[in-house]
């Protein structure tokens, strides 16, 4: 079992869900979904192609709005706060996403200073320059700072978006498929990166994934959604030493052992 | 198994319909003018879609505007001959430059250039999630991108409505003078005594519109793009052709309100 980085506090969920549903026409995506994120914990979440894993996130982020069920983050219900409130509660939110969504109108540099300027008390160019080296340095791509997001390569562009999340200091960390499309080598430096910033930065994660690599890796816990809901919730054994045949299915996917 | 009830019957039909379309485009268009007065202003975007809208269309509206007035001037003289009233040219083409061909010509050149330029880049960045990042990162993309994009159009546009109008006399002069030997103050002198101030406030009035409705066509178009890059297509073609017709459309209501001030 992974040894976490960070003391997780059991007794403060910075994410707390309860009763979840959420549909789109008239297909059910997540049906009576609880979860809990605890401080300093990285939670994976496993499921096959469409059950609702984003969708899962988007909700955590305020992009969605549940149909039934409550999310609290950071101790706000999610859904009932206001756009000022929600923004505000954006802020302690990192979200990194399966593209990376980086502005490709924008140099890496004015990508990290996008969300700085406009969030922070008015900053000198000096300040702002050193928070940018600060977070690129930290996802080691200083050198890149004058670059087009056109000129990077798929890791280069998700650890740009890692650090353009990280210039605010987020308490909690969204990641959409961290590893998707990207060589082994490339995945496990995105991994140790993840790894990292519960470390440095002492935030509580969520994790999407297909990748078991890093499931094991990065997951304090790990939750696998079947139908809708958790089928399965706990450690890397635990979820995997079992006869459920949803398990049996990912592991013998991703390793091709039994397990 | 069954969730939550699904309340999909009527509503929905109606929430998918043109009505529905309709309803979205006036909360946008009200969304806009809620967010345009509201601090903080993205000034420096502002200036920067100004540049890419104004300046970045200079060369086209030169081109268009020169040859325009010289073409419709030499389509115009054989009728005007016919009555001996050749002498007549530069204010019949000062009029209908100022108020019809300048803005309208103009506003239609915008669309196609501006206009699907607006669609395809929210579109692309609707559907790489790139909209939806800057949400997340605390920031109102709605100000950022469709704000800045609508004030710079609806500001530029009467600026090159009033370029176009010049450069589209200057090709009209040009005609005159090679067949007429009009001299250059004497054309723009009967030139202007055609013209009256309604005619030009009206014409500045309409590139406002018109301005307005192409990057509001625009932006609605790329800020609610679905289907991946199809939807970027869309969002660019319907941002042109929508535009297009709701420029000779209020073109019509226009021309109808002005003449009663006559």
């Amino acid at each position: 079992m992974r040894k976490s980085p960070v003391d997780i506090d059991k007794q403060n969920a910075v994410v707390r869900i309860r009763g979840l549903y959420k549909s789109f026409d008239t297909l059910d995506v997540l049906m009576g979904m609880d979860l809990d994120l605890y401080k300093g914990e990285n939670i994976v979440v496993l499921g096959r192609s469409g059950s609702g894993k984003s969708v899962l996130i988007k909700l955590i982020a305020g992009l969605l709005k549940p149909d039934k069920g409550t999310i609290r983050v950071a101790g706000e219900e999610v859904d009932r706060l206001s756009p000022k409130e929600l923004q505000e509660l954006r802020l302690k939110i990192g979200f990194l996403y399966q593209g990376s969504a980086l502005y490709d109108s924008m140099t890496v540099r004015e990508n990290l200073e996008f969300p700085l300027v406009r969030n922070s008390p008015p900053l000198t160019r000096k300040e702002r320059d050193a928070a940018v080296y600060e977070v690129l340095e930290n996802v080691g791509l200083a050198q890149s700072i004058d670059k087009m997001p056109a000129e990077l390569s798929g890791g280069q562009k998700k650890r740009v978006g890692i650090a353009r999340t990280l210039i605010l200091h987020p308490d909690i960390m969204l990641y959409d498929e961290p590893t998707a499309g990207l060589d082994p080598i490339t995945s496990s430096d995105i991994i140790t990166l993840i790894n990292e910033v519960q470390q440095k930065y002492q935030t509580s994660s969520v994790i999407i994934t297909h990748d078991l690599t890093c499931a094991k890796a990065t997951g304090d816990r790990l939750a696998l959604i079947t139908d809708g809901k958790f089928s399965r919730e706990g450690s890397f054994e635990e979820v995997f030493r079992t006869g459920d045949t949803e398990a049996k299915k990912f592991y013998d996917y991703n390793f091709i052992i039994d397990p | 198994m069954p969730s939550t009830p699904h309340k999909y019957t009527f509503y929905n039909r109606l929430r998918t319909s043109f009505l529905a379309d309709i309803y979205n485009v006036c909360r946008f268009i009200l969304r806009f003018f809620a967010e345009v007065f509201r601090p903080p202003y993205e000034f420096r975007e502002t200036v920067k879609q100004c540049y890419n809208v104004g300046y970045k269309s200079f060369a086209l509206v030169s081109l268009t505007g020169f040859i325009t007035g010289m073409v419709f001037t030499n389509q115009s003289r054989p009728s005007l001959a016919e009555f001996g009233a050749t002498s007549w040219l530069p204010g019949l083409i000062s009029i209908a430059i100022v108020r019809a061909l300048a803005p309208l010509i103009t506003s239609l050149i915008v669309a196609g250039k501006v206009g699907s330029n607006i669609g395809a880049e929210l579109g692309s960045m609707k559907v790489t999630e790139q909209i939806e990042a800057m949400e997340v990162s605390a920031t109102n993309p709605f100000k950022f991108l469709v704000v800045s994009r609508v004030v710079a159009t609806t500001l530029m546009n009467p600026l090159l409505v009033c370029y176009m109008g010049f450069i589209g006399l200057l090709g009209a002069y040009v005609n005159v003078h090679q067949h007429e030997n009009t001299s250059f103050a004497a054309f723009f002198q009967h030139g202007f005594s055609s013209i009256s101030f309604l005619d030009i406030f009206a014409s500045i009035i309409k590139a406002l519109i018109y301005g307005f409705t192409i990057s509001i066509t625009g932006c609605y178009q790329g800020y609610n793009a679905i289907k991946g890059t199809q939807g970027v297509g869309k969002a660019a073609n319907v941002a042109v052709v929508v535009s297009m017709f709701l420029i000779f459309i209020e073109e019509m209501i226009i021309v109808q309100v002005v003449n009663q001030f006559r």
